[in-house]
């Protein structure tokens, strides 16, 4: 594309050798990734800001009329927008505590063998790379069933004779979701926290041992706070992932039972899709996308300011 | 977990005062010895915790049905069959979801390798007009979720006729800022010389791009091509959205269409999870240490 697009513009400039400026040679190497960018990110976040105005359907062309800010309202006044969000931010908590302390914990008892760590990379990371719907399958079919799964049996043979139904019962289906995500993304964070304990220089261990400092001591004093960055970044990371939850609840639970686990990007689908009101939808994910902005904006902020006092 | 441990580790070191030359390291190793011991067993049961749900599923799928009527949670069979795997290719799309995963995944990494390494050699080493300004705004598309942007995406699609087909579920997934970032970051640290020596020597910027800084931009390149292609791979909400002819479905959209059916048979269900997992969990196995050091190396999700 780019070849077509500039030619003429990416012909050597012969006026001079090293500092050539490149008026249309850079505009034009940038174009074919710009097209794209502009056709599928910037039009289709313009379309949903001003879709958000209008009763939009997908049954009938175009935008439908001119509502004005009734859909915002009517989003605010949306007990089950309400719901979902809350869904959707419970699921965040419940995964981001494990998904980061967890990794971290592992990552850095990991650190100290190199002598078989493939394994225990694999065993944490292979997770990582299956498809949600191997994941849905593997837990719904087999791990968490009811009569027939392996969790309920495992229960069963220690002595609990009534055995929770995990994903049947409300009061223990977002915790499931919860474990089975855990489970499936925690060698992402594991596999990025190994990498932040690699660029820790061998002597910071040493000098701290040549202290007395014993292996806890060391973690706490040493380890711990020379991981900040990489705690920093995994942790808004986690947090935008898990807002934006959708693949596992709709295979396992289908946002069930009586919809107490239904996330809001659940919720865009179930309204936009399946109701086809594209307006009303449009600003349930103008809102969902001010959550994901804010909390985003507000961690760093804190991050910033707790880096400046320290 | 390992603080609880460490008490008893402390005191058992300290009892032996031995009267060496060296009391100091000698009590430091000891500590060291049994916190390690600890910690291997805590990893080591995490471990194979985390490995227990894969070898369930697999070791479902290879029993009898009429065994699994008998004790369906057991992991134990006295004769394995594949009948499951068979069943699956030969009555199910199973090939096609291959195929057409493949395709998807291949398609959209291609694009997405080309246009965001050719956009960051344009930030990165040719000076023009409004070049931060370009940047800021494309900086400004890593906090966009695509998922919130669906619905215009869709409509679009759909007014050109692409639902149902490879590139409606591949052009969406092609701008991929993050993308650009990883090869800007790369190029950024690529020698300036380098890049005006080939310039002196009569080299388009082109040429520049292709013979000089993509060679030296592999680490960036695969890390990337990894990156994108398990995304694409594993997308699930995009795909469902966009392709309904089972013929078209890729992997995790046809997987989750098995589970809809009633009545499907347990081994089945799991033959289907683990037919789900094999390739890529093939791939990771290959080629481990540089997908771990792509992903570090990025920080992507």
């Amino acid at each position: 594309m780019a070849s077509t697009a500039g030619t003429g513009a990416l012909t050597p400039d012969r006026s001079g050798a090293g500092h050539v400026r490149g008026r249309l040679a850079g505009p034009a190497l940038i174009a074919p990734f710009a097209l794209f960018y502009i056709v599928f990110l910037v039009g289709p976040l313009i379309y949903t800001f001003v879709a958000g105005f209008f009763n939009g359907s997908l049954l009938r062309e175009g935008f439908g009329s001119w509502v004005g800010f009734s859909n915002y309202a009517d989003v605010l006044n949306d007990a089950e927008f309400w719901r979902t969000l809350k869904h959707t931010l419970w699921f965040t908590v419940l995964t981001t505590i494990p998904l980061v302390l967890l990794a971290l914990v592992l990552a850095i008892l990991a650190d100290r063998f190199v002598r078989g760590r493939w394994f225990i990379r694999f065993a944490f990371f292979a997770p990582y790379v299956i498809p949600s719907a191997s994941v849905s399958l593997i837990f719904m079919w087999g791990v968490l069933a009811d009569q027939t799964g392996l969790a309920q049996d495992w229960l069963k043979a220690l002595g609990v004779s009534s055995p929770p139904s995990w994903l049947g019962d409300p009061n223990w289906a977002m915790w499931s979701l919860a474990g089975v995500t855990v489970w499936w993304t925690i060698g992402f964070n594991f596999v990025l926290y190994l990498a932040g304990l690699q660029e820790i220089p061998r002597d910071v261990h040493e000098a701290a041992a040549m202290d007395g400092a014993g292996p806890w001591q060391r973690i706490r004093h040493v380890v711990i706070p020379m991981l900040g960055r990489t705690t920093t970044l995994v942790t808004v990371l986690q947090i935008v992932a898990s807002l934006k939850v959708f693949d596992q609840i709709y295979m396992m639970t289908a946002g069930g039972p009586d919809g107490s686990t239904r996330p809001t990007l659940q919720y865009i689908v179930d309204t936009g899709f399946t109701d086809g009101r594209t307006g009303y939808a449009s600003v349930v994910s103008l809102f969902l996308f001010l959550v994901i902005l804010l909390i985003s904006l507000v961690w760093f902020f804190l991050v910033r300011r707790a880096e400046k006092e320290s | 977990m390992a603080h609880t441990k460490e008490g008893p580790a402390a005191t058992a070191a300290a009892a032996p005062a031995p009267a060496d030359a060296a009391p100091a390291p000698r009590r430091g190793y000891d500590a060291e010895k049994l916190f390690n011991r600890v910690a291997l067993g805590v990893l080591v049961a995490f471990a194979l915790l985390w490995l227990v749900p894969l070898l369930f599923a697999t070791a479902i799928s290879i029993r009898p049905a009429d065994e699994i009527a008998v004790d369906p949670a057991s992991w134990f069979t006295s004769n394995p069959t594949f009948a499951a795997y068979e069943d699956l290719f030969d009555k199910g799309k199973l090939p096609y979801w291959y195929a057409n995963s493949f395709i998807v995944s291949l398609l959209t990494t291609v694009l997405t390798v080309v246009t965001a390494s050719l956009a960051a050699f344009g930030l990165s080493q040719v000076r023009f007009r409004f070049r931060r300004g370009v940047f800021l705004l494309l900086l400004a598309g890593i906090m966009i979720p695509m998922q919130v942007l669906m619905i215009p995406q869709f409509l679009a699609l759909q007014e050109v006729g692409l639902l149902n087909t490879y590139w409606g579920v591949v052009l969406p997934q092609v701008p991929n800022v993050v993308a650009v970032f990883v090869f800007k970051q790369f190029f950024d640290g690529i020698p300036r010389e380098l890049i005006e020596a080939a310039r002196a020597d009569g080299a388009g910027w082109l040429r520049t791009y292709w013979q000089i800084v993509m060679p030296v931009a592999r680490p960036a390149v695969s890390a990337v091509t990894i990156f994108v292609f398990v995304q694409v791979w594993n997308n699930f909400l995009w795909p469902l959205l966009v392709v309904t002819d089972p013929e078209m479905m890729t992997l995790p959209v046809g997987l989750n269409s098995v589970q809809d059916a009633f009545g499907i048979p347990y081994a089945q269900l799991m033959a289907s999870a683990v037919l789900g997992a094999i390739p890529l969990l093939a791939v990771f196995a290959l080629f481990q240490r540089r997908i771990v050091e792509g992903i570090a190396g990025t920080g992507l999700k």
